[in-house]
């Protein structure tokens, strides 16, 4: 039996399996329905995979299963309102979530953002960057049986968590990034906390390298599996660091910064091996990568304000507010209406855990925005599914498809 | 027809024969085409300008103005980086436009998120049915006139 393009619900290929089953002339392939519900899919995905023994012989990804309509969410949300959506797109990223979204509002209404603020993004973004690949790794390590990973990479996500909650009195759902700045004024005595957990991160890297890149498991689990060419990987929207383990060195942080990362001394990791071992690699690189940026962030971060000077679009200072007439106008028109931005539109990216993000915001000149689309990065590489896995063995989907390290939320929306 | 703000950006021009206008804003440019060449453009922009990152395509309705729908497409060049916005304008009546897919095969899963929230139809796209909702689903959600509160309720 073979999965016809139409096919995907799982009544047909039942029906189909009956027909088939009667037929003795038929070449015997058998169609598992792997997930939506299977772990190492991390999260609600589905695949329907034409087996031949235990080689794949087509893979058909059928996604949608958290889709809650955010885009169109965002359509009925003030433009600092839609900041809290953001977060629950790709919930292991909300902070380059926040940024992006920020970043696109900020084009359109042609905000000048303070250098405090710029870095203070720049070093929590990155932040997020090391809670993404943490969460990554351990879950990785541990669909491939490394189970003890899990723990040391949870060991020091608990501490970003932690910086997170600090800043923002949110450890998942930062929304800490407003359009106009930060929300919030940076608490005091973050200096030390960030200062403790990146003078002792990157000797933990050298902790998971102990326990992984030598390990001759973990080498013959990741070792050649998953290759994909360079070509097929562009062709099919490809990004983050599946390209960068190909060897193109595609980054939106370098190729048009964002938030003043051309002030940032940093390298982009590439590898040519083009494998789940080569990902793993650009993934580690990376993480001691964004160290060095909170470090520089850390040492560098210029003092003052931490949101732009924008009266009607950030919210005034509480004791401006209890003093001024004016400022209690603004306060009582921003939250109440919110602020209108010019019409126009901008597609803004940046270069999130997992690739290039894209938000494309459209405005029509109201408080509201009139159209803002999603450009998840997972939704692109996950699309490369069939290419990735078909042909190989069906143990090795599991290596291949956390290699990816795709978040269905960030692909549903 | 492009305005003569455009005339000395190079890419504006090798797609100026196509065109029905554009424009340079916030440092983005966007052409739009008339949707029988889009095609032809995406070809052209890629094989001759080397956009060969498709990054996104995705519609915007402009209900009740006519025609309604805009099919936006995002490229970008690996080597110079550069990104461009190509844009073709579809009427409510009969919302479809031929599909990107032989061109970018990227396409595919943006094309069927359009058709599912828009309700455009991708001409030629080897496999067209709604991605993110339910086969029985009625109705294209991201249309202005679907209200943000379901239709079931």
């Amino acid at each position: 039996m073979a999965i016809e393009s139409g096919v995907t619900s799982a009544l047909e290929v039942e029906q189909d399996y009956e027909k088939h089953i009667n037929d003795p002339k038929a070449h015997r392939t058998m169609v598992l329905n792997m997930g939506p519900q299977h772990p190492s899919t991390h999260g609600v995905l589905r695949l329907l995979l034409e087996l031949d023994g235990e080689t794949i012989l087509k893979a058909a990804p059928d996604i949608g299963f958290l889709h809650t309509g955010i885009e169109k969410e965002f359509e009925a949300k003030t433009y600092q309102q839609g900041v809290t959506l953001t977060d629950r797109i790709d919930y292991l990223a909300p902070l380059s979530n926040n940024l992006v979204y920020c970043l696109a509002g900020e084009k359109l209404l042609g905000l000048e953002i303070p250098p405090m603020a710029q870095y203070m993004r720049v070093m929590l973004a990155e932040f997020t960057r090391l809670n993404s690949h943490l969460v990554w790794l351990a879950t990785h390590a541990i669909d491939i049986g490394a189970m003890s990973v899990f723990l040391y990479c949870f060991r020091e996500r608990e501490e970003i968590l932690r910086i997170f909650e600090m800043f923002s009195g949110q450890r998942m759902m930062t929304s800490y990034f407003r359009i106009g700045g930060l929300a919030l004024e940076p608490p005091r005595g973050w200096q030390k906390r960030v200062k403790d957990f990146i003078d002792v991160f990157p000797s933990r890297i050298d902790q998971y390298e102990e326990l992984l890149t030598g390990n001759s498991i973990w080498m013959g689990r990741t070792k050649g599996v998953g290759y994909i060419s360079l070509e097929d990987m562009l062709d099919l929207g490809v990004t983050g660091p599946m390209l960068r383990a190909a060897g193109l060195a595609l980054d939106v942080r370098k190729d048009a910064p964002y938030s003043g990362y051309e002030k940032f001394d940093f390298n982009v990791p590439t590898s040519t091996v083009n494998d789940v071992f080569g990902r793993y690699q650009v993934r580690l690189l990376e993480m001691r990568e964004s160290t060095k940026i909170i470090r520089q962030a850390l040492e560098g971060m210029p003092s003052g304000p931490f949101q732009a000077d924008a009266p009607g679009i950030v919210l005034p200072d509480r004791e401006k507010m209890k003093t001024q007439m004016e400022s209690l106008i603004y306060h009582f028109k921003i939250v109440t209406e919110g602020f209108r931005v010019p019409a126009g539109e901008v597609y803004q990216t940046i270069e999130s855990p997992r690739g290039e993000v894209g938000c494309y915001m459209v405005s029509d000149g109201t408080q509201k925005p009139y159209r803002v689309h999603w450009r998840g990065p997972s939704f692109g590489n996950l699309q490369s599914i069939p290419r990735l896995i078909e042909g190989t063995l069906i143990a090795d989907v599991i290596a291949a498809l956390g290699s990816m390290d795709f978040v269905l939320g960030d692909t549903d929306r | 027809m492009l305005p003569d703000s455009l005339s000395d950006n190079p890419t504006a021009k090798a797609l100026a024969d196509l065109a029905t206008t554009g424009k340079f804003e916030f440092g983005e440019l966007t052409i739009e085409v008339a949707p029988a060449n889009i095609v032809a453009a995406l070809d052209r922009a890629k094989n001759k300008l080397g956009f060969t990152r498709l990054s996104t395509v995705t519609g915007v309705d402009r209900f009740p103005a006519e025609p309604r729908y805009e099919v936006v497409y995002h490229l970008q060049s690996v080597t110079d980086k550069g990104r461009l916005r190509l844009k073709a304008r579809v009427s409510g009546e009969n919302p479809e436009i031929e599909s990107a897919c032989p061109v970018y095969r990227s396409a595919n899963w943006y094309e069927r998120e359009t058709f599912d929230f828009f309700g455009i139809r991708f001409l030629n796209h080897p496999d067209l049915k709604r991605i993110m909702l339910p086969e029985e689903f009625e109705g294209h959600p991201l249309r202005k006139d679907f209200p943000v509160t379901g239709t079931r309720y």
